[in-house]
C-alpha cells in the first residue's frame, strides 16, 4: 500500500498507472483521429467521431486527476546522471505536456459544443455531456476544428520527443528515468 | 314496444351524427393524387439531452381511395424518395442519403401500401399498412384526420411513428432516439 504515493526517491503506482493510462489513451485518440476523418463510410466515421469524443471526455477526467495528484503529491528529483540542459528544460517539456492533455480534450470539447451539427456528447452512452457555453456557427467550428488539429499535431511532436528522450535515457544514458515510471520498487536509487 | 324504442334509438343516433361526417360517407368517396403542392411530409427525431432535429421530404407521389359503403377497403399508396430529404443542414442531408441511413443511391424509394382502414371518430381513421425501406417491410399504424374537403380537394393530417431501426437505419441510437415521428399534410386531387 506503501507503494501507491510518490516518494522522494521514486513514483508511486498511482502516478505511474496515470502516466500509461493517458499516454496510451493519447497515442489511441491520435491515430483514432487520422483515422475517422479518413473513414470513407459515413456509418463508421460517425461512430469513430462519438468514440473519439467518449475517450476524449475520460481523458479529460484522468488528466485532471492526474494534475490533481502531481501537485498534491511529492515529486521525486531527476537522477544525478541527467545534465544541467536536460535538467533546465525537462520541466518545461512536461509543463507542456500536461498544458497540451487539458488543452487537446478542452478544444476538443469546445469543437462539438460550437458545431452547427449539434450532436449531443454522450460518453459510452452513458449520460449526457452538456456543450461549452460557446455560441454555435459555422466560423467557430472551423476554428475550434483547427485549433483542434493543430494542438494534436504540436502534442504529436511534444510526445514524440516525450518518448525519444525516455529512451535515450534507458539505453544510451542507462539510468533510471524509464524504469522508475514502470514500477515503484526499480528505482530506489 | 321494442322495435318503436329501437326506431327512436335509430333517429337519434342519425341526429347526434355530425353533419361533416355525414358529408365526409356522401362526398368524399372517389380516387385521389396526393399532389406535392398542399401536402409536406415532415418528421422529427428527438435528441439525448433535449430537442431533436426535423427534416422533410420535399418528393413524393401517392394515391388515396376512399370507399363510399365500406371504409375499410380504403386505400392509400405513398411513395417517398428519400433522395430529397432536408433538414436545413447539407451535411447531415448528405448524411442521411448515404448508406449510413436511407443508401438512397441503391433504394431509391420508400414505399407505404396500407392494408386496412379502420374508422375511429367521425373525421379520424386508423391506416395500417406495410412499410418498405431499405429493402425491408414492417407493418406500421398511422392516424389520419381528414381536414377539409373542398371541391375535387381532400386534406388529411396524418401522424405515426416508426421506429427506425427495423429498416437498417438505427445509427445514432441513442444519441438520436430510435423513434421517428411523423407528422404529413397530404392533400390529394380527384382524378
Amino acid at each position: 500500500m506503501q507503494t501507491i504515493t510518490n516518494t522522494a526517491t521514486r513514483y508511486g503506482w498511482a502516478s505511474i498507472v496515470l502516466h500509461w493510462l493517458v499516454g496510451l489513451i493519447f497515442i489511441g485518440q491520435f491515430i483514432l483521429g487520422f483515422v475517422m476523418v479518413r473513414t470513407s463510410s459515413q456509418r463508421t466515421a460517425f461512430e469513430l467521431i462519438q468514440l473519439h469524443k467518449s475517450l476524449g471526455f475520460l481523458l479529460l477526467g484522468l488528466i485532471i486527476l492526474r494534475i490533481a495528484w502531481r501537485l498534491g503529491n511529492a515529486t521525486p528529483p531527476l537522477p544525478p546522471s541527467v545534465g544541467t540542459l536536460e535538467r533546465r528544460t525537462a520541466p518545461l517539456a512536461h509543463l507542456a505536456l500536461y498544458a497540451f492533455q487539458l488543452a487537446l480534450p478542452l478544444s476538443g470539447w469546445a469543437l462539438v459544443s460550437v458545431s452547427t451539427l449539434e450532436i449531443p456528447s454522450m460518453p459510452f452512452n452513458l449520460f449526457v455531456m452538456p456543450n461549452l457555453p460557446l455560441p454555435e456557427s459555422d466560423a467557430a467550428e472551423s476554428f475550434w476544428a483547427s485549433a483542434h488539429w493543430y494542438l494534436a499535431y504540436a502534442s504529436i511532436a511534444l510526445v514524440a520527443l516525450h518518448i525519444c528522450a525516455a529512451l535515450r535515457h534507458h539505453f544510451l544514458l542507462r539510468d533510471s528515468v524509464l524504469t522508475r515510471m514502470i514500477t515503484p520498487s526499480s528505482a530506489g536509487e | 314496444m321494442h322495435a318503436r324504442t329501437l326506431g327512436l334509438a335509430a333517429a337519434a343516433a342519425c341526429l347526434a351524427m355530425p353533419v361533416y361526417a355525414a358529408v365526409v360517407l356522401g362526398d368524399a368517396a372517389g380516387s385521389y393524387t396526393i399532389s406535392q403542392a398542399g401536402s409536406a411530409i415532415r418528421f422529427t427525431i428527438g435528441k439525448a439531452g433535449g430537442g431533436g432535429f426535423d427534416g422533410a421530404f420535399a418528393r413524393f407521389k401517392g394515391t388515396i381511395r376512399i370507399d363510399n359503403n365500406d371504409v375499410g377497403r380504403s386505400k392509400v399508396d405513398l411513395t417517398i424518395y428519400p433522395e430529397s430529404v432536408g433538414t436545413g443542414q447539407g451535411r447531415i442531408d448528405a448524411f442521411l442519403r448515404s448508406d449510413a441511413v436511407f443508401d438512397a443511391a441503391n433504394s431509391p424509394e420508400i414505399q407505404f401500401r396500407s392494408t386496412s382502414v379502420t374508422r375511429t371518430g367521425d373525421t379520424t381513421a386508423l391506416v395500417t399498412g406495410r412499410l418498405t425501406a431499405r429493402g425491408k417491410t414492417f407493418p406500421e399504424k398511422f392516424n389520419a384526420e381528414l381536414d377539409g374537403l373542398k371541391g375535387g380537394t381532400i386534406k388529411f393530417h396524418v401522424t405515426g411513428k416508426v421506429l427506425r431501426s427495423r429498416y437498417g437505419m438505427d445509427v445514432g441510437t441513442p444519441l438520436y432516439s430510435n423513434v421517428v415521428d411523423f407528422d404529413m399534410t397530404l392533400t390529394g386531387r380527384r382524378g
